[in-house]
């Protein structure tokens, strides 16, 4: 399975319905499909859906037990996409201050450079 | 991790020279791209350029001097391109007699890749979205590695 870009990456991990999966496998450790839909406020399907998005970003893998395949939440991506968020973040934080030092100077010369 | 970013920042300046800072495509890549061209009116394009990265189409949505700046960008391909990507709106209020600036970044969430351009990308590395998605991987690498 090839490795998701960052950007896939934190379209799996920022939805909040696959947030509330992945608090819940990170509970529970592991846990099936049934089992997880039975404690969502949303279908089945909608349970199958999201696990594969996570499953595509490599947020999730799955084992079989038997005749079950049980989830479990890969953790070190999960630190991972929040590293990304907070980039993201960061990002707009610095662009912010550029901005403020620009638009300081310019008021402070009296005119926009 | 929520599907959208918020930051603020209080600007000892009026509005109106802050939009200037950021709205004209001679001041934008001062603070934000390498290279700027923005046609500024509602549904307006636009290009922002990255030495190392290429170019990224933007979408001028709400235009209304000196308070509100908004646009997409990090779109797909094809005719729906636009459907998945990221807005971007800034708002300018006044406050202790300068500006607070904030942005909001949503539809992180929303970045999902169709099984088409799922295959797409698997088939042909040599893809436009391909490149895009490398493009953005390294965008984050580079600020990852910047912010350290």
């Amino acid at each position: 399975m090839s490795a998701a870009s960052g950007d896939e990456l934190l379209a799996a991990a920022a939805d909040p319905s696959r947030r509330r999966l992945l608090d819940l496998l990170l509970e529970d450790g592991e846990a099936s499909q049934t089992a997880l839909a039975q404690r969502v406020p949303f279908t089945r399907q909608a349970v199958a859906k999201h696990l594969a998005v996570l499953e595509r970003a490599g947020l999730v893998e799955r084992r079989r037990r038997g005749r079950e395949v049980l989830y479990a939440v890969r953790r070190e991506r999960l630190d991972e996409a929040g590293r990304a968020m907070a980039t993201v973040a960061a990002r707009w934080e610095r662009r912010l201050l550029k901005i403020k030092e620009l638009a300081e100077a310019a008021q402070r010369a009296g005119s926009v450079p | 991790m929520p599907g959208t970013i918020e930051r603020d920042v209080l600007i000892e300046a009026p509005a109106d020279v802050v939009w200037d800072v950021l709205t004209d495509p001679a001041q934008i890549p001062r603070w934000f791209s390498d290279s700027a061209e923005i046609d500024l009116r509602p549904g307006g394009a636009g290009t922002l350029g990255w030495r190392e990265h290429g170019s990224v189409e933007i979408a001028v949505e709400r235009v209304e001097r000196p308070r509100l700046f908004s646009f997409r960008w990090m779109s797909g391909e094809g005719e729906n391109r636009w459907a998945n990507s990221l807005l971007v709106e800034f708002t300018l209020t006044d406050e202790a007699g300068g500006t607070r600036l904030r942005v909001v970044e949503s539809g992180l969430d929303e970045l999902d890749w169709s099984e088409e351009r799922r295959r797409e990308y698997r088939e042909d590395h040599s893809s436009g979205w391909a490149t895009h998605m490398g493009r953005l991987r390294d965008l984050f690498a580079q600020e990852a590695a910047a912010a350290r």
